[in-house]
């Protein structure tokens, strides 16, 4: 173990841990966003039609249960990647995040009281417009809830992608962990559960800006 | 494809104590202990945060922080500041299983109908009897979901292992990587070792799936069709269980 005060290494390594962040964030982030956009879609398919709900929610399940190790060593043979493609922890990522978003955005659609669309319907909205100005909004709370779980996972499992050589700062802690190097594990696995926490904590933010009724209605009841 | 089959369906690979079988059998052990030593803490810790609704944030928190947390960099910390072996792997495995049990043990008891609860003490139970004939098969469904949770989080995350030199089915990938990409025993080893883990994670998922079913009282099945219970069985249900591997 090293037990030097870390400063030394940390000084030096400034450059590597800001790029190996960097590398992280757009390994983890960008398969969120586009969980997220591919969910909505399949979410409302599956909302609609029973017969879909019944196909979707279950393949989720089984994605969902797949070990990210293998998933991730499995894209190649799928997709004919390069064994350290980015691709290979993107794909299982993206996939992980539609699998639980689906099973949110379903929910949180069928949850949406039938007075409400049959307000909706009365005053005149069409099926898109409903969709978006309606029911897309009050699904919000489920959608982020299902997001934040999507996102800290996301964050901590890009980190496996270093087993096989895909870099972020998961390659600090299999570099640190060769070169008997604590302090370096120590910084990556800190990055990496500050800047969840951080992201977790800005989506809640979000969240609760765009929906200001959520507020509106727990002051009316105190 | 066809490298990866080859490899998988090669009778050499299959006997000996580096054969897949072995190394099934490691992997589920580790997954045993861990699961096994996780429930030991968390059940009684669960159940007596929901008996006494003391302790709560220890739930929430525990499970919000935990899920944030490279398994992948505890794991190897734990091994580079003590020694290569099984006990920091497990205990770096049990770290991961805690929060699952812990939360699916605590909204069990949490969900018990309070009347039922009431009714026990009316009946001059002492609470420790109550905990554990009332509170504790009426929490059973959802402290075995708990426990299904945990189990499959292990079994995913026991593949690390044979990063820093222990068993199980991720030495498939980890030998498969360092072989590097072009050998014979390089990415086909590791696609097969992927098949099977996969493969291990869905029927173990499967089986818990019957075994839930199974163990949970007839009384509570029955109830569970019936409207009241829809609240009790939708509400408390750890939906959003986060992967950390």
């Amino acid at each position: 173990m090293n037990v030097d005060w870390p400063w030394p290494w940390l000084g030096r390594n400034l450059d590597k841990i800001a790029e190996a962040t960097g590398e992280h964030l757009f390994l983890a982030l960008l398969p969120v966003l586009v969980g997220l956009v591919v969910s909505l879609p399949l979410g409302w398919a599956a909302s609609r039609w029973p017969a879909v709900r019944l196909v979707l929610v279950p393949l989720a399940g089984v994605l969902y249960t797949i070990p990210s190790l293998a998933l991730i060593t499995l894209v190649p043979l799928i997709m004919g990647t390069k064994i350290i493609d980015p691709l290979n922890v993107q794909v299982p990522l993206a996939i992980y995040t539609i699998a639980l978003l689906v099973r949110s955005v379903t929910d949180a659609l069928l949850a949406v009281p039938g007075d409400v669309l049959a307000a909706a319907n009365a005053v005149g909205f069409r099926p898109t417009k409903r969709f978006v100005a309606v029911e897309l909004p009050l699904a919000i709370p489920v959608i982020v809830a299902g997001l934040r779980v999507a996102t800290v996972s996301a964050m901590s499992l890009t980190s496996v992608g270093a087993l096989i050589g895909i870099g972020g700062l998961g390659s600090l802690i299999t570099e640190g962990f060769k070169r008997n190097n604590a302090v370096e594990m120590v910084v990556a696995i800190a990055l990496i559960l500050v800047i969840a926490l951080v992201i977790d904590a800005l989506l809640l933010f979000v969240g609760r800006m765009i929906t200001p009724w959520t507020r509106a209605r727990q002051g009316a009841s105190k | 494809m066809n490298s990866a089959l080859s490899w998988l369906f090669d009778g050499d690979h299959w006997s000996g104590p580096t054969g897949i079988p072995a190394r099934i059998l490691e992997h589920l052990g580790y997954t045993a202990l861990t699961v096994l030593i996780a429930a030991v803490i968390a059940v009684p810790l669960g159940a007596i945060i929901g008996h006494t609704g003391r302790g709560t944030f220890l739930v929430a928190g525990l499970s919000n922080g935990l899920r944030a947390l490279p398994e992948l960099g505890l794991l190897t910390l734990l091994v580079l500041l003590t020694y290569v072996g099984l006990l920091p792997v497990v205990i770096s495995l049990v770290v991961l299983a805690l929060p699952p049990i812990l939360a699916g043990t605590y909204a069990g008891i949490r969900n018990v109908d309070p009347s039922v609860v009431d009714a026990a003490r009316g009946m001059g139970m002492r609470e420790s009897s109550i905990l554990t004939q009332v509170e504790l098969p009426n929490a059973l469904p959802l402290i075995l979901g708990g426990l299904r949770a945990a189990t499959l989080q292990v079994i995913a995350t026991a593949t690390i292992a044979a990063y820093v030199s222990l068993g199980g089915l991720g030495r498939f990938v980890i030998d498969g990587n360092n072989a590097g990409a072009g050998s014979p025993n390089g990415y086909p080893q590791m696609a097969a070792g992927a098949i099977v883990i996969a493969v291990l994670a869905l029927v173990v998922e499967g089986v818990l799936e019957i075994v839930q079913r199974v163990a949970v009282s007839p009384g509570l099945r029955n109830v569970a069709t019936r409207k009241r219970t829809a609240r009790i069985w939708r509400k408390p249900t750890p939906d959003l269980v986060g992967k950390s591997t």
